[in-house]
Parts: structure tokens; sequence; C-alpha cells
């Protein structure tokens, strides 16, 4: 299957410079009857890097995410991973495979499988149906479900069903198994909402330990997690991009002052 | 973890316990049991518990469907008749020059239409082993199709239930019509023998009796091995969060696919017992209320345990045929009554009502 896509041979007129780093979104515009949900909107993410994204609600973050993932098709604009898979021609599945994981504003584990299962499901393997059928838990795969649940501190539940979990835990489980789908980035929202203090400066080690090898892009309101991990921040404002820089100079921008951080 | 699978689920053991006992003495009881001994179990009875066991076999297909993977169909009883036809196909065959006009080589109905020769869709189906495919491949290549535009269209939830109802619908109709060539409103009926086994024979019917408690038995373990696979987990994630599942990358709409192809062989092969033993197919088979019927026995079993769904298929079938003998005009009340009793009080059928007392003992 030829999922990848040659940008140059994608690019209006032909020429293109091949892009450099993980995650390339140019000029995306979204609207939902008349209403611009993202407008013109421009970002890149290197390979490697933690960046946050902040902005009031309605500011896009969300539809951003799902541009990403294929869940919404921009009207106008491009999105490129890496410098050779046009995200705008794959499904979500297949963008999935191409290695973006996704971990949801609300948490979405599969509620009547036990945390064992949810994190066998998200296991990088052949997905399809027939190997799926004949797939038996290896040795390797339990060591690195294993890990994982130590990790996110679930390895005394994992015969639990997903739906008896606290929703902080169901938090940790969800980025538990997009720890194990290995994906070369990772697009989460609001990872520490319902978490308590504890929970969230666990969370914000592991995604510092995360970047690095991986890209992450953090969606978060809780501005004092953001400040914790932020190397970089990006403020969306009406479907556009704010201001973007460290969190201090993001900070000291007049404008964001106005439309958000100063409310 | 630690207990063995067994263990784990008692209803299931129960059914093929249950389907081994039945298989072992009801021939023993009728064939080999005088008539006028209160332990004989007469030829009726044989037949009538043949027929609950190809419907809890359709039930079973059902419940892959719907309880492990969320996929209401509303059209199941197609793909029952479909299975049937092409049984019911081969036996008229069989009947030759038997038929009321002699006619050596076409059925009676034909004769009646003044119709020449055979139509290019009756050949083939002289022989068993041709009929037998067919038997899997109609219902299973209309399931494909019918799928294949459905899932990957993404048609979900109800929208999905009212093109499988409207997929029966149109069958019914298509079939009813006799220039279709399958005998229009009489069907297909008159048959005689099968393999050269008289089908009125009590013999034959108890052979008929064990073939589906095999194949109830043997579509159940292919279920269950189904939905204990990792697969069967997708299944259930796609159930319960189907976008969750397809950013995890599972291609959701070839899961459905498969399974309801499966499901929909299944169901074929429950029809094409079902016909030696009734007798008879014809387009009400088709009719959306069996569909419906069939989606009742799985709810008030217990639908996403599979041994309840050929459970409640007994218990339904069991109460139609003592309510249809005693108060005909009642029993589509009963089902509607049923059906709501179940869904308040009984959301996980006959199967979670078990499954609570156990807990609570």
């Amino acid at each position: 299957m030829n999922v990848a896509t040659s940008a140059e041979s994608r690019a209006p007129g032909g020429v293109h410079e091949p892009h450099e780093g993980a995650l390339f979104v140019e000029g995306v515009s979204v609207s939902f009857d008349g209403f611009k949900a993202l407008n013109d909107l421009t970002l890149y993410v290197d390979h490697g890097e933690l960046r946050c994204l902040i902005g009031p609600n309605g500011a896009g973050k969300t539809t951003l995410m799902d541009v990403i993932t294929g869940k919404t098709r921009p009207d106008e604009g491009q999105v490129f991973f890496g410098d050779r898979i046009d995200l705008l021609h794959l499904t979500e599945a297949q963008i999935a495979e191409v290695g973006i994981g996704r971990k949801f504003q609300k948490p979405t584990v599969f509620e009547r499988l036990s945390v064992r299962d949810n994190l066998t499901l998200a296991l990088k393997q052949d997905r399809r149906v027939w190997a799926m059928l004949r797939a038996r838990l290896s040795g390797a795969e339990r060591d690195r479900m294993d890990e994982a649940a130590a990790q996110i501190g679930l390895l005394d539940a994992l015969e639990r069903p997903a739906g008896e979990l606290s929703h902080g835990q169901k938090q940790w489980l969800e980025i538990g198994m997009l720890l194990l789908q290995e994906p070369r980035l990772m697009l989460i929202d609001e990872p520490v909402a319902g978490m308590t203090r504890g929970e969230i400066e666990r969370t914000a080690q592991l995604l510092q330990d995360l970047a690095g090898e991986r890209s992450v892009v953090v969606v978060e309101h809780d501005m004092e997690f953001v400040r914790s991990i932020a190397r970089r921040v990006t403020v969306l404002h009406q479907g556009h991009v704010l201001a973007e820089g460290s969190m201090a100079q993001v900070q000291a921008d007049p404008r964001v002052i106005e439309v958000y951080l100063g409310e | 973890m630690s207990l063995p699978s067994w263990r784990r689920e008692p209803g299931g053991v129960a059914l093929l316990v249950v389907l081994g006992l039945l298989v072992l003495l009801v021939p023993l009881l009728n064939l080999a049991v005088p008539a006028d001994s209160a332990w004989h179990v007469s030829t009726y009875t044989v037949t009538v518990l043949g027929k609950y066991l190809c419907y809890a076999l359709a039930a079973v297909a059902l419940d892959l469907v719907w309880g492990y993977c969320g996929i209401l169909s509303l059209g199941h009883g197609a793909f029952f008749a479909l299975g049937g036809y092409a049984m019911g196909m081969y036996l008229m065959r069989q009947i030759g020059e038997r038929g009321v006009y002699g006619n050596p080589l076409l059925p009676d109905f034909m004769v009646f239409l003044n119709w020449q020769e055979l139509p290019w869709y009756w050949h083939g189906f002289d022989h068993f082993p041709f009929a037998l495919l067919m038997v899997v491949l109609v219902p299973g290549v209309l399931a494909f199709a019918f799928g294949y535009l459905a899932f990957r269209s993404r048609v979900s939830g109800v929208y999905l239930s009212i093109i499988t109802q409207a997929l029966t619908f149109a069958l019914m109709l298509a079939f009813f019509r006799n220039d279709m060539g399958f005998g229009g409103n009489n069907g297909l009926t008159d048959f005689k023998d099968l393999l050269g086994f008289d089908l009125q024979a009590p013999g034959t019917r108890a052979g008929l009796f064990v073939l589906s408690a095999l194949a109830l038995a043997g579509g159940y373990l292919v279920s269950r091995a189904v939905v204990r696979s990792r697969a069967g987990q997708v299944l259930i994630a796609v159930r319960d969060a189907e976008d969750r599942a397809r950013f995890l990358g599972y291609r959701v709409e070839y899961y459905k696919l498969a399974v309801f192809v499966l499901s929909a062989v299944l169901t074929g092969i429950a029809g094409a017992l079902y016909v030696p033993q009734v007798g008879i197919i014809n387009p009400s088979e088709f009719a959306p209320l069996n569909s419906i019927e069939m989606v009742v026995w799985v709810a008030l079993g217990g639908r996403g345990t599979l041994y309840g769904a050929a459970a409640g298929a007994g218990v339904v079938n069991y109460l139609k045929t003592l309510l249809t003998g005693a108060l005909p005009e009642v029993w589509l009340f009963f089902l509607g009554a049923l059906f709501m009793l179940v869904t308040v009080a009984l959301p996980l059928g006959l199967a979670g009502l078990l499954a609570r007392r156990r807990r609570v003992a």
C-alpha cells in the first residue's frame, strides 16, 4: 500500500521545497456553516519538539487536531507529515498508520474492555482483520504492555474494565495507549483535565520524557501546567496563529494579553 | 486470567451440553422407543425442535453482528430465506418426474406458467455440492455487496437498520413475482427427498435434526472463536467507540464487512437446514417481521453472549408454538410486549439475569 505521497508532486505548480521536520500545516482554512473555525492557519512543529497550543475556547485548537488526523477536511491549505506524506489524502486509519497518534479531549477508552485489552488493541501491529484474528499475545508484547502499564500507574488494574477507572486513570490509560502505538507525532488534547496535582506533575514529567524521541503537541487550558512543560507555545485566536515563542515571550505579547491571558 | 476458559462462560458450556444431550437422546427416543411408550418423542416434535435449532443458529449469527459489533440488522431474514431458497431449488430438482405434471425437465410451477425451458439460474441445482455452495455464496455475496457500500459510506445506527429492512422487503416483493422464476407466491414445496433420503421418513427427520444441532454447535464455536480473538476485541471497540478505533488505525469498515458476511453465511446455512424440515420456502420468509422477530430472540436471550441468543430463539419460539396454537391473534401483541419488557426490565436479557443471580449467590 502506498500511503506516502511526494510533496513535490502534490504541490501546485510542482515547485515545493522538501520539508524538514515533523508537521507542516500551511494556510489551512475550515469553515462550518460560514463560521471560520480555522482561518489561514500556518504552523510548523519540528522533529522531537514539545509544543503547547493555547487559546480561548473556539480558537480552533480541536479543529486543528481534527484536520491533522483526517476527521475534518479543510477547505484550503496543505498538511504534511515529514517531507513526503500529504495527510489530506489519507483516511483516519492511514494517518494513524503513518505514525500520528491522538489523545482526545474527553478521554475515550473502550469502556467494556479490560485495561489490558485496551492496551493490546493499541499495540503497534498488523491491524488487518485476518492478522488480528490469528494474533496471540507474544512475550515481547506482554513486556511492552507491562512497561507501559507501569509508566501510567495501571499495572494493578490490568484486568479491570476500563469503564471502572477514575477520570484521571482513563486519561492515563489513553496516554498509555498512545505510547504503545509508538507514534512519531503525538497530539494530546487536554491531558490533565480532571487530574490531581500529583497526577499533573507526573504527566508533565512523562510528556517531557516523550518529546525528543518523537514530536508532541499538547493542547491545554491549565496555564500552570503549560508553563511547567512548555518550551515553545503557540497561541491560537479565531482560527489563526496570534503569537508563537517561549512562554515568557508569549506572555509579554500585548495582543495575547488582550485576547487571552489578561481577560 | 487464572480461571480455565470453560469456568468463565458457564452459559456456553451449558449450550454445548444441551446440544450434545439433544443429539444423543432425541433420535433415540424417536426411532428406538415404541410409539405407545411415554418416553417416545414424536416425529412432529423432532421437526419442531429441529426448526428451533435453525432459528437458534440464525440468532447466534445475528448476535455476532449486533451484540459484538453494534450493527443492528433488521434484514437478517433475507439471508435466512436465500439460504433456504438455494436448498429449496435443489429439492425441487430432486422431484424430477414425480411432480403433478410429470414433466421431467421443469418444476410444476414452471409448467403451470407455460415455460418451455429451465431459466439459466436454475442450472447446477441438480447437483448437491453446487446447491451447498450457493447456500453459502448467495447470502455471502449479497452481504458483501450491501456491506461494502453501506460501511464504506459510513452508514450506521438507525439508518443502517432501516436499509437492511428495506433490503429484505425489496427481496420479498421480488420473490412474490411469478416471472422471477422462484415459484412466486407459493414458493417451492412438495419436496420428496434429499440425496435419496425420503424427507417424510422419521430417520431423515432425525438426521436433519442432528445436522441442525451440529450446525448450531459449529456456528457457536466459530462465532466464539471470532469474538475471543484480538479481532473480536476490535469489534467491541468499534461497537463502543467507532471513531476511537479508527484513530488507532483500524479500518473499521473492513471489520464490519468481515463480520457481516460471516453472519450472513451462518444465517444462510440455518435457512438451508430449515427448509427440508418444514417442507416449504416461500417469499413470506423475507417478511420484515421475521427479521424483527430474530432481533427479539437475541434481545430476550441477552445480546453479546452468543449462547444467550440461542437460548432466546428457543424460548421465544416455544412460546410462539404454544400461543399460536391457543390464541393465534394474540401472538404479535405478545411479541411486542415481550420486546418492551426486555428493553426496559432486562436489558441484558436472560443471560444477564443468570449472571446477576450468580453474582448475588
